[in-house]
């Protein structure tokens, strides 16, 4: 047959993309909706202005967004049945009930409230209102956890047992589910990893208008704000990395020695952290490379003389324990995955930690560089933090899921195996088309609206009544 | 009492919220060539849906999340059967949602026009073809010893399913007139009421064919009785709604989706996908569930977050009861 009607490397580049793309909202909906409840509950204490109008102009950028995040999200949802169907029939009593549990409990949750959110600003008392945004953000959280939970059952598979006769996994234990360490070491790490990023788009946003002069009394605070917001997340993201690096380890060290391109096990300073690679990280056509010793033994078992195991003797191991096959992920992509996750991540911090610096309000060197022939170069750099963390995001996600194959559930089901066999590669060729021109669309016409809102800037309030001084709450339609 | 018949209980439940609300939402999406007059029209039609058709969206996610917990083999052949009506539905879905919120974003006429056109047919194609979907599962499928479908997406369009699909769109379209007469007011009212009418006729009359054709070729004692019933409430709805009772005219309504539902799966009851080629080979509420032990995690989950649902979400449409009005609409600031 054709092989580029091949359904399995089509599927996967399907849900590789989708996914991706679901991605690029989410991040911006869970940072968003607590970014969005803290200005109101600022507003609704402080009854300042610039409150509200952060609230609103943030809450619009966060709504044209959600809209995207909702409907890619149902296509994530039915993927599983229509191009893995394989999958669902092995795993689906384990990997059923999280889903249904993010959406009993989660997304009925955040829809309803952030409906009420949207259009009930007229229609509840202030207080009530302030709490459905914050229902909506807690609601976007919990259904974090339960998707994280559902994938983490795919890196390292806790609480089932293998029926036999029915040829699946079968739950159980829920608890052991919920609790497994992948999932508490990846949740925290993924949702300091949004908030990174919803203060990425705040920085960006603001120190855009404050380069122009406009809107000071708003996107000073909002600048402000951004910049602490992604100093604390990126500190939190750095060290929650940290505990899932070292989950992984016990869990997938082949993953690690991936992440290196490390070939032989090493101890002590030879598992070294290598920074940067000219040529081609296969162990053998290196040219050059910058390597920090011990940094990896530190980072995989929080000690200097530790051992890390290579590729090779992985391979080998995994040979005997499951059988003939070729057990490595493709190096390339999680070598580099991995760096530019951790490297954007770390620009990112740089440029908040600088920002700080700059922006003190007694800081002399900051007023004069900001005055003077460096400060269009220091806007710019501060204008790109956005791509920056959301860059970084994906690089973690292309990482954590590349790093696994050849399996599907690690150790459980290979990726070949999970793909429905009576899906035609046509068939799968013709919803990859439709897909990739839809969300490419999408994307242009999304991507264009954020802007235009973006640097509009916030609304000023409507006046107050001439005698009552009692401001209407605006309606809010469509 | 058995795990697996009160999931397939809350199964049936999930799947007549959906229809019973995203189909009012369909409905008010197509019917905006109909009823729309002019923009201000189209934005009060619109916004009679505006704060709940996400949350009546959801309904669906959660109707195929817990087919994926509680019947896991059902979820894999219903999604990988269907597969390219399942990716027309995505696409339909995916067009509307973005055109509610991306409409009102720029005031060119034009703008306006191509999502006004992205919200009609992404609300008419999934009104067709989940009719078309459910039609082939009470139908029946060829599924091989796996229980992977084995005919194409040609052969979902058979006559009978086509009926299916024509009758739920029908359904569906006077389910959301009969909305909107009882979301707004004044002239656009009126006309939405006169709609409700003739399209009610005209739902009727396909409707008792579909019921008929259905009780005849694949129904059991109760499914006849409930789309006898179903049919009564039809009619008691375009009747209300031809003495101006628009209440009692969308309650009605509301019943017929939901008893034609419950119809439709109790034909299917105990199987809940049968075998067209070979009764051997058909998915059963038996063969085709999760474990013991899941369905008990999940009847917990599902016995104390529904009530909580339906709570919250009463409330959510007793907060948004009053009607949208032209006034309401041009006395708005900017949108958001
Ligand atoms: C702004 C984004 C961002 C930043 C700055 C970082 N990460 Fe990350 N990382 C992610 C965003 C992310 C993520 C949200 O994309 C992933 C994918 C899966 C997950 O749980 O989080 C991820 C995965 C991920 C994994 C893979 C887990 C697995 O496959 O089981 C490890 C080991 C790390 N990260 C470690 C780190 C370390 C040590 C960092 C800094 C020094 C770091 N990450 C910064
Ligand atoms: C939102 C963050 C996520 C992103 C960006 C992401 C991205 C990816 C990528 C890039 C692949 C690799 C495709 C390939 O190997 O060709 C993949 C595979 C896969 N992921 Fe994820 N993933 C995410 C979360 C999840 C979650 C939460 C689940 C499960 C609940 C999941 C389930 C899968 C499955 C089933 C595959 C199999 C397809 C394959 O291996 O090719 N992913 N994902
Ligand atoms: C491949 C796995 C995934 C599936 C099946 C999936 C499913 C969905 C679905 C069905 C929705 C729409 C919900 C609604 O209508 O309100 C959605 C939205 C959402 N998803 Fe995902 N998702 C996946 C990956 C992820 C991951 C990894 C996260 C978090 C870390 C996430 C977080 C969210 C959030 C917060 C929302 C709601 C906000 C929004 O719509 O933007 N999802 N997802």
């Amino acid at each position: 047959m054709n092989e580029w009607l091949d359904p399995l490397l089509l599927s996967r580049w399907q849900f590789g993309l989708t996914t991706v793309y679901h991605f690029l909202f989410v991040p911006i909906t869970i940072g968003m909706a607590l970014t969005v409840a803290l200005f109101q509950t600022a507003w609704v204490r402080t009854n300042k202005e610039k409150y509200l109008q952060l609230t609103k102009f943030f809450g619009k950028l966060f709504l044209i967004n959600f809209a995207m995040g909702v409907v890619t999200g149902i296509v994530q949802e039915f993927q599983f049945g229509m191009n893995w169907s394989d999958y669902s029939r092995f795993v689906g009593d384990v990997f059923g009930a999280p889903l249904a549990m993010e959406g009993l409990l989660a997304f009925f949750f955040e829809a309803t409230f952030i409906g009420l959110w949207i259009f009930g600003w007229d229609k509840l008392p202030r207080g009530l209102h302030l709490a459905t945004i914050w229902a909506t953000a807690v609601g976007s959280i919990l259904s974090a956890y339960f998707i994280i939970a559902a994938n983490a059952f795919m890196q390292n598979p806790v609480g089932y047992d293998i029926n036999e006769a029915k040829g699946r996994a079968e739950l159980t234990d829920i608890w052991a589910l919920l609790t497994n360490k992948v999932a508490l070491a990846a949740f925290p790490h993924t949702i300091f990893a949004c908030f990174m990023v919803a203060a990425g788009l705040i920085v960006t946003v603001a120190a855009w208008h404050l380069s122009r002069n406009q809107h000071l009394d708003t996107m000073r605070p909002a600048l402000k704000f951004g910049l602490w917001m992604m100093m604390i997340a990126g500190a939190l993201t750095v060290l929650s990395g940290d505990s899932l690096g070292l989950a992984m380890v016990q869990t997938q060290p082949m993953k690690m020695a991936a992440a290196e391109a490390m070939y032989t096990t090493s101890t002590g300073a030879d598992a070294s952290f290598s920074v940067f690679t000219l040529g081609t990280p296969d162990g053998v056509s290196e040219l050059f490379s910058i390597r920090i010793p011990y940094l990896l033994s530190f980072l995989s078992t929080h000690t200097f003389n530790g051992t890390v195991e290579g590729i090779n003797d992985l391979q080998a191991q995994y040979v005997q324990l499951y059988g003939p096959g070729d057990y490595t992920p493709t190096i390339w992509v999680t070598y580099w995955a991995f760096r530019w996750m951790i490297g954007l991540g770390l620009l990112h911090i740089v440029v908040a930690f600088v920002g700080l610096v700059l922006t003190r309000r007694k800081s002399a060197l900051g007023a004069r560089l900001l005055a003077g022939r460096w400060s269009r170069w220091i806007w710019k750099a501060a204008i790109w933090s956005f791509p920056l963390s959301l860059g970084a995001m994906i690089m973690g996600w292309v990482f954590t899921e590349m790093g696994r194959q050849p399996w599907l559930v690690f150790g459980l089901l290979k990726t070949a195996d999970g793909v429905s066999p009576n899906v035609s590669g046509l068939e799968v060729l013709i919803s990859l088309i439709a897909f990739t021109l839809i969300y490419g669309t999408l994307a242009v016409v999304e991507f264009k609206l954020i802007k235009k809102a973006a640097q509009k800037g916030p609304d000023d309030l409507p006046e107050p009544h001439p005698e009552t001084g009692v401001r209407r709450q605006e309606t809010t339609v469509y | 009492m058995d795990l697996t018949i009160v999931w397939f209980g809350i199964i049936t439940f999930l799947f007549i919220g959906y229809f019973v609300l995203d189909g009012f939402d369909f409905g008010v999406g197509m019917s905006l060539p109909f009823l729309g007059k002019d923009d201000t029209d189209r934005r009060v039609i619109i916004n009679t849906i505006g704060p709940i058709w996400d949350l009546n969206e959801t309904w669906l996610i959660v109707a195929g999340a817990s087919l994926f917990a509680a019947f896991p083999e059902w979820y894999a052949t219903l999604f990988s059967g269907f597969y390219l009506a399942l990716l027309l539905i995505l696409l339909s879905l995916i067009l509307r949602g973005v055109s509610f919120e991306y409409r009102h974003q720029r005031p060119e006429a034009a703008w306006k026009r191509r999502f006004d056109a992205m919200i009609v047919i992404g609300s008419a194609v999934p009104a067709l073809l989940w009719g078309v979907a459910f039609g082939n599962i009470v139908r029946g499928v060829p599924l091989d010893e796996g229980f992977n479908y084995t005919g194409s997406f040609f052969d979902l369009l058979n006559p009978y399913a086509l009926l299916a699909g024509v009758t739920t769109l029908l359904l569906f379209f006077t389910h959301g007139t009969l909305f909107i007469s009882l979301k707004t007011d004044g002239e656009l009212q009126q006309r939405a009421r006169r709609l409700a009418t003739r399209s009610g006729i005209l739902t009727i009359v396909v409707a008792a064919a579909f019921l008929l054709w259905t009780t005849l070729a694949y129904g059991s004692f109760w499914s006849a009785v409930l789309s006898a019933v179903a049919a009564v409430t039809l009619i008691a709805a375009v009747l209300a709604n031809a003495r101006g009772r628009e209440g009692w005219a969308f309650g009605a309504m509301a019943a017929t989706v939901a008893f034609a539902v419950l119809s439709l799966f109790l034909s299917l009851f105990p199987d809940v996908m049968p075998a067209s080629n070979n009764p051997a080979n058909s998915l059963t509420i038996v063969n085709a569930s999760s474990s013991a032990y899941t369905l008990q995690v999940m009847t917990w989950v599902a016995l104390i977050s529904l009530p909580l649902i339906l709570a919250y979400q009463g409330w959510t449409y007793w907060v948004f009861r009053k009607r949208v009005t032209r006034a309401h609409i041009e006395g708005a600031q900017a949108a958001h």
